[in-house]
């Protein structure tokens, strides 16, 4: 078994007399995919929330890699190597796709201002380098072609790809996905499970993801935890889950 | 065509409303009496006029333009061209103020000192978008530097100039720090307030700056540490004597005027650059989306303060050179007036679009400088002008373009 990464002890949030998130608890190890389901309104996006620190939590503890991450500003909490995608698309709809990965990049490449200005040796390297990554993930993700057009323009699916490839380029360790089959077909979802089986395999990175889609989540999943009204209710392998009673309940109501 | 008729009968009224208190009252004086003699006929002749242009001008002038529109493109120059067109412009720039009288170099002067104001703005409005409504504040900051550094120091101008520069810089990076998680209209809000606090220490901090009279006598840029004047001091050289000419006062608006040509390029050129750099792509990002910039680990407050304070040091700059040509500052000239006058600038010829900005900056200072005959009216020519661009182009003259960075 490989090590914890992301570990997530007592988290509750409150939004005044509502408690969202109510002392929820999970791990993720590295190179696992984790999934996180339950009802609308069941506070799963509220706990990607403050995991990625956009919240900061009422209570609780979060840890990456043993680095306590809850209270941090979510750009901090970026470059501990934690990166996710929204729910509906967030991408800069009027940069270009290319653009788009190379702003990603932001934290890796030289961004000193008289390098720039003076277009020094070591600046057009990281220049040339940021760009070749970001052919290297437009090819991995087959939108090449698209490269040069305004990221607002590309068809849905398109967008949900590139936004994984945006946070793929910045080199996480552990990746957030928050519905990332909504408004997809069933082709493109198919492509998707593929997608995420391929980065988890060839990139060594962990997957956090919130999915309504059951067929992708029991296909692609090692571990699955299950909340309703912001409490888990149980964590296990699919198989467990989905024989659950206590599951079956939440989602389709008691007899 | 009804509703044309209909439509205009309302605003011939309006019309009559407003102008009946103004013209249609005259107050007359008689001797010991006044008394007030109504002229209806004057009124009845506005509200027909009025009243003919809403119905049968101005659906004709609207079906004028949507005829012209899409018929008009601007001509699309790949590099070679546009770089040659540049290279010619520069051309023209330098040898312009040979060619012409004081007057028109002396404007000229001006308008330069506008695109630079108007472009470090850019920078802030345009690429980062972020509304800065007390950019005039850094301008003064960067004036008083030279004066006060001059007054208390006896610094020449060139030492100056990058103190002026730094000191704006260093207070846009101070004011930024605080105001900067604030968005839109209460960043708006705040730059304004700032602006004005600005405006009053200086005339409050008496002691130093010297209230509202300012500071005068603040010299001229040297020639290569030889001042530009008919006499120098004790113990140094004039130009003019140096090169064995007579004193002209025109070779000293010339030598300005290419300093300013000089100051515009090289913060066009910065910003131009800067825009294809990763900061500026930053910029952009972070106009877009803040969250999804957060995202990904870009720290938004930094960059925001990139913008701000790199837009200060232009204005600081812009700032030493105005007091240098003005040979006198006092707060007069730092109303929020002039910050509007910036704003609008950068509005009018396109936020983000540096030669748009240009084509503005050599409107808004021309034009007032031209119609002189009509000062008094000059505001209410220049709120009919954002009125109209408003109405029917919104984007500014020349929208800007972004530059990309293509895959082969």
């Amino acid at each position: 078994m490989s090590k914890v990464l992301l570990e997530v002890s007592d988290l509750s949030m409150r939004f005044g007399g509502l408690l969202a998130v109510d002392s929820v608890a999970f791990e993720v190890r590295a190179d696992e995919v984790f999934a996180i389901i339950g009802p609308n309104g069941a506070g799963k996006t509220t706990v990607f929330n403050c995991v990625g620190g956009f919240y900061k939590p009422t209570r609780g503890k979060i840890t990456m890699d043993g680095k306590a991450i809850h209270g941090k500003p979510s750009h901090k909490v970026a470059r501990e190597g934690l990166v996710r995608t929204f729910q509906n698309v967030r991408l800069f709809k009027n940069l270009t796709v290319l653009e788009n990965l190379l702003v990603a990049q932001h934290q890796h490449i030289n961004t000193n201002l008289l390098h720039g200005l003076l277009k020094t040796p070591s600046f057009r390297r990281s220049e040339t380098e940021a760009l070749h990554n970001a052919g290297q993930w437009l090819d991995f993700m087959e939108i090449r072609e698209y490269a040069n057009r305004e990221a607002g323009n590309l068809a849905y699916g398109h967008q949900r790809r590139l936004e994984i490839a945006r946070c793929m380029i910045t080199r996480p360790r552990l990746l957030m996905l928050d519905e990332p089959a909504a408004g997809l077909n069933p082709q493109e979802k198919r492509g998707l499970q593929q997608l995420i089986d391929q980065l988890r395999r060839e990139f060594g990175v962990a997957v956090l993801l919130i999915e309504h889609d059951m067929s992708l989540v029991m296909g692609v999943s090692d571990r699955i935890m299950v909340m309703e009204h912001g409490k888990p209710i149980t964590t296990g392998v699919p198989e467990e889950v989905r024989s659950d009673p206590r599951v079956i309940k939440a989602y389709l109501g008691e007899e | 065509m009804a509703s044309n008729i209909k439509s205009a009968f309302i605003a011939a009224v309006m019309a009559g409303v407003i102008i009946a208190p103004v013209y249609g009252l005259q107050i007359v004086r008689s001797g010991m009496e006044t008394h007030i003699e109504p002229e209806w006929d004057l009124v009845l002749i506005g509200m027909g006029l009025v009243f003919v242009f809403q119905a049968f001008v101005r659906p004709g002038l609207a079906r004028l333009l949507s005829l012209r529109s899409g018929t008009f493109r601007m001509p699309v120059l790949n590099d070679k061209a546009r770089r040659g067109s540049i290279m010619l412009l520069i051309a023209i720039a330098l040898i312009f103020p040979f060619f012409t009288g004081r007057a028109e170099v002396d404007i000229a002067t001006l308008v330069l000192i506008y695109i630079m104001l108007g472009l470090g703005l850019n920078i802030v409005v345009g690429f980062a978008g972020l509304l800065d409504l007390g950019f005039v504040g850094f301008y003064a900051v960067g004036a008083y530097t030279y004066a006060l550094l001059y007054h208390w120091a006896g610094w020449g101008f060139w030492e100056a100039l990058p103190m002026a520069g730094l000191m704006a810089g260093i207070f846009g990076y101070l004011l930024g720090f605080p105001v900067l998680r604030l968005r839109g209209d209460y960043l708006a809000i705040v730059t304004l307030g700032f602006g004005e606090i600005i405006r009053l220490l200086l005339i409050n901090l008496y002691e130093y700056t010297g209230g509202p009279d300012g500071i005068s006598g603040i010299p001229k840029p040297t020639v290569f540490g030889m001042p530009m004047a008919r006499r120098a001091p004790e113990g140094e050289t004039t130009f003019h004597d140096f090169m064995g000419w007579q004193f002209n006062n025109m070779d000293v608006i010339i030598y300005l005027y290419l300093m300013a040509l000089a100051l515009a390029l090289v913060t066009l050129l910065v910003s131009s650059r800067v825009i294809r750099m990763p900061v500026g792509r930053a910029w952009e990002a972070l106009r877009e989306d803040e969250i999804a910039c957060r995202s990904l680990g870009l720290n938004p407050t930094n960059i925001k303060l990139s913008a701000f304070t790199m837009g200060a040091v232009f204005a600081g700059f812009g700032g030493a050179f105005f007091a240098a040509r003005q040979g006198l500052v006092n707060p007069e000239s730092f109303t929020f007036l002039e910050s509007a006058l910036i704003l609008a600038i950068v509005v009018l010829g396109g936020m983000g679009s540096q030669v748009g900005v240009i084509l503005a900056a050599i409107i808004l200072t021309v034009l007032p400088e031209v119609a002189r005959e009509f000062a008094e009216y000059r505001m209410m020519i220049f709120g009919l002008v954002m009125v109209l661009m408003m109405m029917w182009r919104p984007q500014g003259l020349l929208p800007m373009k972004r530059p990309h960075v293509e895959l082969k």
